[in-house]
């Protein structure tokens, strides 16, 4: 199979690295070759983050190329607008629809661009939108909503819905799991 | 077993598996869970030092008294330990001594993007390079095994993306953990001059005996397919490269100090076009230059920002996919003080009152940015308190425009000796050190004045007030940054006095503590937009419509804002 590049974006806080994480254990339960990579540091203090999966055969560089993500989930509107790029031709996107302005836009300086969702389901047959934050608090815990979003990166994945299932099992706490598996069948169903 | 480890994790692992006794270091991304890892297994003994320097230290004390010994820092860091590094290579070692540099190209999380790969030449110690987390636990082993055999500290050096990428390894058992007997030996661990110049002699031995090491090590392998063209590469870049050019033929260097030559002349007189691609420095080009081989390098390939399978491609003229569309124009997202952070209302104070503020390194560089724009230089770990005295050592008039700024954590890194130089040589600076309980930047990691050790057992505290009165300095006042009103006047105060000042602003990071529920809104009655509460930089206010409003979700109830507002349209919520 050709390698599999998926890219995970959002703010600092927002729970991308451990959605990132079980999509690793994923593609490892898979049998595949498998890099992740993630910039943290001055990242959790509510910048910009991403983190990227590559899966496949043999994987050599760790970062995805522009034009070459296959998915991108997005955790956040501008974050989905500003890798949107990257994305290509006849790539899944997977969008929250959550707005979280940054300072730049919360003083006044620059606004927040309109028609996000609009513009990208224009550009993309395979856009999907979910609010997540909701979903996630239907099911108990606005903290599951990085769950809500990997339940409906699933949907749109040609991977058993076991193997995901084993994943989180392997890589949550236990006290967290229950709530976890119902976020992510919520996300899945949506 | 495998398992998907980050670089980091796999050097922790390695230290486990190949006997390490003793680890040390200071905080620094992209090296800090190198440490934070090493300490989840309690067969080692692990610390955070006050400095990089002193982790070296601890690290080649441990070394010479028989154990095996690593030390993580990230590239700047190695400056700092950089003395005791250059003469503990004359020194030798006892058990196995490993530092580990973090570089950052593309400087994520930096000051500044030099190439540490310097270090190990001008040092006169082996470095190797991995490429991925399973060659940078194995390299541990390896890198061990030479420190023995050479009697020489090694360098593991890394980057971001290999510290922070996870790729699967194979997991093993842990050999032996044992440490060797200790023999005094002055001639070898004196470094008097008489002592010294033998070890200057030997040390050219030793680098010939490294130099044959180099060339017959697999670590340094040619991997031969077509022969048009050639690729001498490490580390990261090495990935790059075969993804870039697959059907190449590639000559990967693990071991890249010393240089394997004979290697170089054999890859080189194979292929018909040689290129190197390495990140940042020219480093293997030179050497390659040197040897009289014609090699494209830093000519095609860029000598700043990170590598990548693109600009390789696109420098070599070959195609690549491309953006799906331009990138859009997309308002950048930097990262900003957390909401309730008790830095914001430090920052606020001194753009209000118009000083020059000498800063430094911690989440509080952050104050340099829009909107509170409240700081003027950022150098290096305790450069603040020296660069204040320099202020007012150049001009008398700056004394008492110019505060420095650093943080507990940094002050105890290296603050603390600054502040001996103001007292001593009749400065009159103002130093406010922000006290957050916690090195909060590199994620929460303990320190000499937290009470806790890295595996968060209790341990005595550094008194600060005391400290700063012992070095000398007779106004030492602690003041909580929440107070807005005496925050300021004790600023104006003691900027005002000529004698040396410390001002301990203190407060608990707001990410270290549990919320109690209080919370402001905005009174939009009352709110006559004008502006004032989004000059403290909150990202949990927002403005709209001529007015402000506070995101409940967001706000810890620190009440910055509402000291700010001066319609009092800023309200308390108890829940």
């Amino acid at each position: 199979m050709k390698n599999m590049n998926m890219l995970l974006v959002g703010v600092g806080g927002q729970g991308t690295i451990l959605a990132s994480k079980i999509i690793a254990e994923v593609a490892m339960l898979e049998g595949h070759d498998v890099k992740m990579s993630e910039i943290h540091g001055m990242a959790q203090r509510g910048g910009s983050v991403v983190t990227q999966v590559r899966m496949g055969e043999k994987v050599y560089s760790p970062l995805i190329e522009e034009g070459e993500a296959d998915f991108i989930v997005a955790f956040e509107m501008l974050e989905a607008w500003r890798w949107s790029h990257y994305l290509t031709s006849g790539g899944t996107m997977v969008v929250n629809e959550q707005k979280i302005e940054p300072m730049s836009v919360l003083t006044g300086q620059r606004e927040y661009p309109a028609e996000i969702l609009e513009t990208l389901a224009e550009r993309s047959a395979k856009m999907y939108t979910l609010d997540a934050p909701a979903l996630a608090r239907e099911v108990g815990n606005l903290r599951a909503t990085n769950t809500v979003l990997l339940g409906a990166l699933a949907r749109h994945m040609d991977i058993p819905l076991s193997t995901w299932e084993r994943a989180m099992h392997n890589t949550i706490p236990d006290r967290f799991l229950d709530l976890n598996l119902r976020a992510f069948a919520a996300g899945y169903e949506r | 077993m495998k398992a998907l480890l980050t670089g980091n994790e796999a050097v922790a692992r390695g230290a486990y598996e190949f006997g390490v006794s003793v680890a040390t270091a200071y905080p620094g991304t992209p090296s800090t869970e190198i440490l934070e890892n090493v300490a989840q297994y309690p067969e080692i003994r692990s610390q955070w030092s006050p400095n990089e320097k002193v982790a070296m230290e601890v690290a080649i004390g441990a070394s010479v008294a028989g154990a095996r010994a690593l030390t993580a820092m990230k590239h700047v860091g190695v400056n700092v330990a950089a003395d005791p590094l250059f003469t503990a290579s004359y020194a030798g070692v006892n058990g196995g001594f490993l530092l580990v540099s973090a570089d950052d190209p593309g400087m994520h999380s930096s000051q500044n993007e030099q190439d540490n790969r310097y270090y190990a030449k001008f040092a006169k110690i082996p470095m190797l390079e991995p490429a991925d987390s399973q060659e940078a636990k194995d390299f541990v082993g390896l890198a061990l095994e030479v420190s023995e055999q050479f009697d020489v500290p090694v360098m593991l050096r890394m980057t971001t993306r290999i510290c922070h990428s996870k790729t699967l390894v194979e997991l093993m058992d842990p050999q032996a953990r044992e440490v060797k007997p200790y023999k005094k030996d002055a001639r070898k661990y004196v470094m008097m001059p008489g002592n010294a110049k033998v070890k200057r002699v030997e040390l050219e031995k030793r680098f010939a005996a490294l130099r044959e090491y180099s060339e017959s090590t697999p670590l340094n392998a040619i991997e031969w397919q077509d022969r048009e063209i050639g690729f001498i590469t490490s580390g990261i870049s090495y990935q790059y490269v075969k993804e870039a050019v697959p059907q190449a033929s590639v000559l990967k260097i693990g071991f890249s100090w010393p240089i394997p030559d004979a290697k170089i002349r054999e890859f080189a007189a194979g292929v018909k076009q040689l290129y190197v691609v390495e990140e940042t420095e020219p480093y293997l080009e030179e050497h390659i230059q040197a040897m009289g081989i014609p090699v494209i390098g830093k000519s095609l390939f860029p000598i700043a920002g990170e590598m990548s399978v693109s600009i390789i491609r696109k420098a070599l003229g070959l195609s690549v996919t491309g953006p799906s569309h331009p990138a859009e124009d997309t308002p950048v997202r930097p990262p900003v003080l957390c909401p309730g952070c008790p830095h914001r209302g430090v920052f606020y104070a001194l753009n209000q009152l118009r000083l020059h503020v000498t800063g430094d390194i911690g989440c509080y560089t952050l104050g340099a940015l829009p909107p509170l724009n409240a700081m003027d230089t950022t150098i290096c770990m305790g450069a603040s308190i020296p660069m204040a005295l320099g202020f007012e050592k150049a001009n008398p008039e700056l004394a008492e425009k110019t505060v420095a700024v650093i943080g507990d954590s940094t002050f105890l890194h290296s603050g603390v000796t600054g502040l001996m130089d103001v007292v001593y040589n009749h400065g009159t600076s103002t130093v406010l050190i922000l006290d957050n309980d916690i090195t909060a930047m590199t994620g929460h990691q303990e320190n000499p004045s937290t009470g806790k050790t890295i595996d968060r057992k209790p341990a005595p505290r550094v008194d600060i007030p005391a400290l700063c009165a012992a070095v000398g300095v007779k106004r030492v006042f602690t003041v909580d940054p929440f107070d807005m009103a005496a925050l300021r006047e004790l600023i104006k105060q003691e900027v005002a006095v000529r004698e040396p000042s410390v001002i301990i602003a203190k407060r608990p990071c707001a990410l270290i503590i549990r919320h109690d529920g209080t919370i402001y809104r905005i009174d939009h009655d009352k709110c006559v937009g004008c502006k004032m509460c989004m000059r403290v930089g909150c990202p949990a206010i927002s403005h709209a419509n001529k007015k402000s409003t506070i995101n409940a979700a967001l706000c810890v109830g620190c009440g910055v804002c509402a000291q700010v507002c001066k319609f009092g349209a800023i309200l308390k919520e108890e829940q």
